[in-house]
């Protein structure tokens, strides 16, 4: 498969690519750093006040992420407003590390691309701001909650603010401290602790391949900037350039949960559930395509790598629909459908320039047709005592009609129902792999129908059906707080879309990614349309037969096929680490720390040891016997004199 | 000067007194033995001294002479309050200052 | 200058220890903290009058054994006065925080803080001598107070575990001292014998001589660091010791070893160090990785913090001895923030050990719950030692890792896990003391004193500040980097693409 893509792929290859140039920030623009600062400011006082701000800082956390929102809106209409030659927009700070002829500087930079991420966290960040002042209403550690997420809206705007690669490392670990922190918010779980120490542990392996890239490209350019890169990127050599994009690529996969380094995000479902809309679905793990989009001056150089990134992006989009299919656990099925959706961008962001923007707008609509879910999923615990499992559902419809149906409009967002913003997106790219490459659209179109079956099936289980929960339990509607984010999202996933019309959102990203070249199908776009939807109608009308004509278990039946064995435990891919990672791993410590005790110190120790046995039997020539002391002294005297006759003669 | 028979009667003194160290058990005994090796060492000293005309080995003898007549002095304190603590003079039974 | 710097703890100290005011232990102790700022404020005052530019600075001399060539001479670079400012801030952040450790001891309370001063005085002059015999005798002299107070204060094995300290460095010392009798011989044949630094780094040694003289300083140095194979009396010290020695002992130093193999070995002995840069690689990757993967399995945390600190002595070994700036720059800053990292570790699980009277990982659990701002410092100092971004210790490694892929891309890529594993040791630290449910025997741990606060509170601080802005103490070590650098006569090597021919420039702008 890799042959046929690398083939396919090698003509394509553009020999120029986009150059960050950004002029100097003025006016509203000028205010770049507050967009960061003020999340930043409300982490400090939340974080630092300690229980003096626990009455108020919930309530100023949110308001902040809307201050930024507000600064973001400010600022895009700004550039809405410019000229496409002048939309790119660089703000220097400090400098921050410089060694040699390395400069780092805390510099910002502020273009299309980095203009949506914008509004999309701070945005969907603060509807889950919101959301999470009814969902953590009761808990006693609301405020720190709060601080939390804040620190990591923080962290999210530098990593796609920044215009260095270490300042994008700097955001990219500081979205994995605040993954960490809030996957194990609830700590006196033991299960979430360890979640939370699984997800940190395997975003650093995907760190590896960041800081070596760092290194890589410091190596190679001189500097780590964008600016600087993407103006050098055309006079590296190929084998730079690939290898550079394979560490990024590395890093991409830890941090958006890529196969093989997958095996965290379901865990991290642990964490309360605003935080896995706002950090396991709609933001923090949409950074790796982030990375590969901004990385386009490398990538577009280095077909190699990005035959990589299709293979991952392939090979993670089958994997997740597949472990959605199988759980019982809302919130995992989510899980294993957002490592799907991502794989979607990860394939569109390998496929070139032709791609880029598809990413970027299939991230958006997933961004809030996603959020939208994971919310909803969150409203259906709450009214339901905490139950995950949708065994325990069954008829919710009834009981919080506005769940329902904001949830339902995520749910033909994501099937990719006609209209619906998930079908512009997604098609794009089923339509662009295609193009490039039929194994990976055919990857792309089977998944599409998989998505439809898996979806269908959460729906029916959670919403209709019969009443399956437990008799003290009685749902119902969340609170305003919770569902006035509901409704706003919902809206975005119906109407998401728009973001396509005249292209506009490839036209508005071409001075980052470059321009957009027209793909020619055998067939026209609307019967390819029209096969996509026949695709994901199939997966439906599978899902109906098998969930929605039969009543459901409360428990889950263990006489079943070794597909689904093996899909419920998210295919194996936690014992394959084991197998290959952590056993081996803990062999080698296990072995180490008893080598370190009697080998290494045994070796300093046995020499103090034998030094001191060599005395035990040596000092048993002092008998007390002046007698004896004297025969030693004549006999080396003697043997003095001798010595020296022999000498002498 | 024919130095020969000196030397030989300082080596029969040495001798004398090293064996008398090594096999007398009397504290006494072993003390004037190691006198006479001492004093061998004297002999030997002032026979070279004239020999070589110069008052070296003399000086040298004398300084051994104060040494000795120091150690006299030390060594007989020890011995008599060996002596005194465990009415026996043997140099075995003075054994105890060992490993 | 330097004199006052060096006489105001040591003379401290000696009043501290022999003073009447050693009767009364609260009394002693506000002494102690009143010397040791007074220390900080002149550190503060000289680093003020500090021209970045570079070079040897505050520069005193004064022959003292003319017939060896020996000199009373202290100066401070940029190396040294990054040190020379860490071990004054941390003195009296050790002294707070180890407040109450010398009351349970063999010896009284103000010997215990005498002996800390004395190590202070000791440390500084260590770092500002410019003379290779001074910097020996003080090198050898500052094992006398450490041995005492691991020995005097601390665990149940600490007698052994002060022993073994002073074996090991002991064995070292003499090591080096053959090589700086060594030197003496080979500075008298090319004239009038001196051991000024400056003169020596312009002697002309032959080159086997020249090897013989590097392995006998290294040795020494690769002990004091310590480097794996000879590192295993670091771990029993920072078991045994009370939390606050082991700060002076790894925080401070320790790091004479790094400083004296970049200072030293490099200075006097620049074409024997890059010969023998392949072992010293070599070694410094097996502590890495060795250092790591051992202290993940331990169960004792102030072993498993002093075997952390194996590991990043490998990081800085490797920046010194990868010759290019960043490698460089990035180690001196690094001995900078490891000590602050590492001393808030050790400090914060110091609080910690003594409230619970354990070390074990295996007797705690919960404490989040019970103690939720120990918690949290314990956690910021954590993430600092596993260097992340933002904080102090993220640059300092970046830097060494850069370094070390321009010297050679392997380098870099056996060194990385590291960063892994390190995420490894002290999550799995944090995550069995501080979180799940709350282990019996926890409850009885209370949350930090205002004292303990005031203690932890600055050295995050400073971790962040210069995790974000380190540009102060860059400004200062690269100008001594630089020197360094062309002294041993090697210069960065150039980036695989150059900068931009004109034509190509204009055809890439043009692009968009």
């Amino acid at each position: 498969m890799t042959a046929a893509l690398t083939s396919a792929l090698t003509s394509v290859v553009p020999t120029e690519v986009p150059v960050v140039d950004p002029s100097s920030a003025d006016g509203v623009l000028g205010l770049l750093w507050l967009v960061i600062a003020l999340p930043v400011l409300g982490a400090l006082v939340l974080l630092v006040g300690g229980r003096r701000t626990n009455a108020w800082g919930p309530g100023l956390a949110t308001g902040l992420v809307f201050g930024s929102f507000g600064l973001g809106v400010a600022m895009f209409v700004e550039i809405l407003s410019r000229s496409e030659d002048d939309r790119q927009v660089g703000q220097h700070l400090w400098t921050w590390i410089s060694a040699g002829q390395w400069q780092v500087g805390a510099d910002l930079l502020y273009d299309p691309l980095s203009a949506l991420f914008v509004l999309l966290i701070t945005g969907v960040g603060g509807l889950i701001h919101v959301y999470s002042l009814g969902y953590m209403e009761h808990d006693a550690r609301k405020r720190r909650f709060f601080g939390y997420l804040n620190l990591f809206v923080a962290a999210m705007l530098v990593l796609v603010l920044a215009a260095d690669y270490v300042g994008t490392f700097l955001g990219w670990e500081g979205v994995g401290l605040a993954s960490y922190l809030l996957i194990g918010f609830w700590q006196h779980k033991p299960s979430a602790a360890a979640a939370a120490k699984k997800a940190f542990v395997i975003n650093r392996v995907g760190d590896f391949g960041m800081a070596l890239g760092v290194g890589l490209i410091f190596a190679t350019f001189g500097t780590t900037s964008f600016a600087g890169v993407s103006e050098a990127a055309g006079r590296a050599s190929d084998g730079a350039l690939i290898a550079i994009g394979f560490l990024l690529l590395l890093a991409a996969c830890g941090k958006s949960a890529q196969f093989p380094l997958q095996a965290w995000l379901l865990d991290a479902m642990e964490g309360p559930t605003p935080v896995s809309a706002l950090i396991h679905a709609a933001t923090m793990v949409t950074a790796g395509v982030y990375l590969i989009v901004r990385s386009n001056f490398i990538f577009e150089l280095a077909p190699a790598a990005r035959t990589g990134v299709i293979v991952i992006g392939c090979i993670t989009l089958l994997y997740g629909a597949v472990i959605g299919c199988a759980k019982d656990d809302i919130k995992k099925v989510l899980a294993g459908s957002t490592m799907s959706q991502i794989g979607y961008m990860v394939l569109a962001s390998g496929l070139g320039v032709a791609g880029y923007a598809f990413a970027i707008f299939h991230l958006l609509t997933h961004g809030f047709f996603k959020a939208n879910m994971f919310l909803g999923a969150g409203s259906t615990m709450h009214g339901t005592d905490d139950d995950v499992d949708m065994r325990h559902y069954g008829l919710l419809r009834k009981a919080m009609p506005v769940t329902f149906l904001t949830f339902a409009m995520g749910y033909l967002a994501i099937i990719g129902f006609p209209g619906f913003s998930g079908f512009w997106s997604k098609d794009k790219i089923i339509e662009t792999a295609f193009a490039q490459n039929p194994v990976a659209g055919a990857c792309a179109l089977v998944g599409a129908g998989v998505t439809g079956f898996y979806m269908t099936r959460l729906m029916l289980m959670t919403f209709f059906g019969k009443e399956r929960w437990e008799p003290d339990v009685h749902p119902h509607e969340s609170p305003r707080t919770m569902t006035v984010p509901l409704v706003v999202l919902a809206a975005l996933s119906v109407l998401g879309g728009v973001l396509l019309l005249g292209d506009w959102i490839v036209d508005f990203l071409a001075p980052v990614v470059g321009e957009h070249e027209e793909e020619h199908l055998a067939i026209s776009p609307l019967a390819f349309s029209a096969i996509a939807v026949v695709v994901v109608a199939v997966g439906v009308v599978v899902a109906w037969l098998t969930v929605g004509r039969r009543d459901v278990p409360r428990e889950a039946p263990q006489d079943v096929s070794f597909v689904t064995r093996a899909a419920r435990n998210e295919l194996y891919g936690n014992e394959v680490n084991d197998a290959l990672v952590v056993t081996p791993t803990m062999r080698t410590i296990t072995a180490l720390d008893a080598a370190d005790g009697r080998a290494v110190d045994g070796a300093a120790e046995g020499v103090a040891r034998s030094v001191g046995g060599l005395s035990a039997v040596s000092r048993r020539l002092q008998n007390g016997y002046v007698r004896s002391y004297a025969v030693a002294l004549l006999a080396g005297a003697a043997l003095v004199v001798a010595a020296l006759l022999v000498v002498n003669l | 000067m024919d130095t020969t028979p000196f030397i030989v009667l300082s080596a029969i003194l040495f001798s004398i007194g090293a064996v008398g160290v090594l096999v007398r058990r009397n504290a006494i005994v072993i003390f004037m033995c190691v006198e006479l090796m001492l004093n061998a060492g004297n002999l030997a000293l002032i026979t070279f001294a004239r020999a070589n005309g110069d008052l070296d080995g003399q000086i040298a003898a004398f300084f051994v002479m104060v040494v000795a007549a120091a150690e006299v002095v030390v060594g007989l304190a020890i011995i008599m309050t060996i002596f005194r603590t465990r009415r026996s003079a043997s140099v075995d039974d003075a054994s105890l200052l060992k490993y | 200058m330097l004199t006052a710097l060096l006489l105001v703890p040591l003379v401290g100290g000696l009043v501290v220890a022999f003073a009447p005011t050693r009767r009364n232990p609260l009394l002693t102790k506000q002494l102690a903290l009143v010397v040791s700022l007074a220390v900080l404020v002149l550190a503060v005052v000289i680093a003020v009058g500090y021209d970045p530019g570079g070079g040897m600075q505050y520069v005193e001399e004064i022959s003292w054994i003319s017939a060896f060539g020996t000199h009373y001479a202290l100066g401070v670079d940029g190396l040294g006065l990054a040190l020379v400012l860490l071990t004054a801030v941390l003195t009296p952040i050790v002294i707070l925080a180890a407040w109450n450790d010398g009351d349970e001891g063999r010896w009284g309370t103000g010997t215990y803080f005498g002996f800390l001063l004395g190590l202070e005085a000791l440390s500084l002059g260590v770092f500002a001598a410019t003379d290779v015999f001074l910097f020996y005798v003080l090198f050898e002299a500052t094992l006398i107070p450490t041995y005492f107070l691991i020995g005097g204060w601390g665990g149940p094995d600490r007698a052994r575990a002060a022993a073994k300290l002073l074996i090991y460095n002991l064995l070292g010392g003499l090591v080096m001292l053959v090589a700086v009798i060594g030197l003496y011989v080979e500075s008298a044949k090319a004239g009038t014998p001196s051991y000024l630094l400056s003169d020596l780094s312009n002697l002309d040694l032959s080159t086997g001589v020249e090897r013989w003289l590097f392995v006998g300083f290294f040795i020494a140095f690769a002990i004091k660091a310590p480097m794996f194979p000879v590192h295993t009396w670091l771990p029993d010290a920072t078991q045994q010791g009370t939390p606050g020695v082991s700060v002076m002992l790894v925080s401070i130093l320790d790091k004479i070893g790094t400083f004296g193999m970049l200072r030293y070995c490099l200075g006097i002995f620049p074409d024997a160090s890059q010969w023998a840069t392949p072992v010293v690689i070599v070694l410094a990757l097996i502590s890495i990785l060795y250092g790591a993967l051992v202290a993940i399995g331990q169960d004792d945390m102030m072993r498993l913090i002093g075997l952390t600190s194996v590991s990043h002595f490998g990081f800085i070994v490797i920046g010194i001895f990868v010759f290019n700036s960043q490698g460089q720059s990035g180690s001196t800053l690094y001995m900078v923030n490891h000590g602050i990292s590492t001393a808030a570790l050790f400090l914060v699980a110091g609080f910690l050990v003594k409230r619970r009277r354990s070390q074990l990982i295996s007797d705690y659990g919960g404490v989040e719950k019970v103690a939720p701002v120990l918690a949290g410092f314990l956690l910021l100092s954590g993430l600092s030692v596993l260097s992340l971004p933002g904080m102090a210790t993220f640059v300092s490694e970046l830097l060494v890792l850069v370094g070390a892929w321009v010297e050679h891309p392997w380098i870099a890529i056996v060194a990385v896990p590291g960063i892994v594993l390190a995420a490894v040791y002290v999550l799995r630290m944090y995550q069995r003391t501080m979180t799940g449910p709350v282990a019996p025997g926890v409850e009885v741990v209370t949350d930090l004193r205002p004292r303990e606060v005031v203690a932890a509170v600055p050295l995050i601080v400073l971790l962040v500040v210069l995790g974000f802005y380190p540009k102060p103490l860059l400004d200062v070590i690269d100008p001594y980097v630089q020197d360094t650098l062309s002294h041993v006569g090697k210069a960065d090597p150039a980036p695989a693409v150059g900068s931009a021919p004109e034509s190509r420039a204009d055809s890439a702008g043009s692009d968009q």
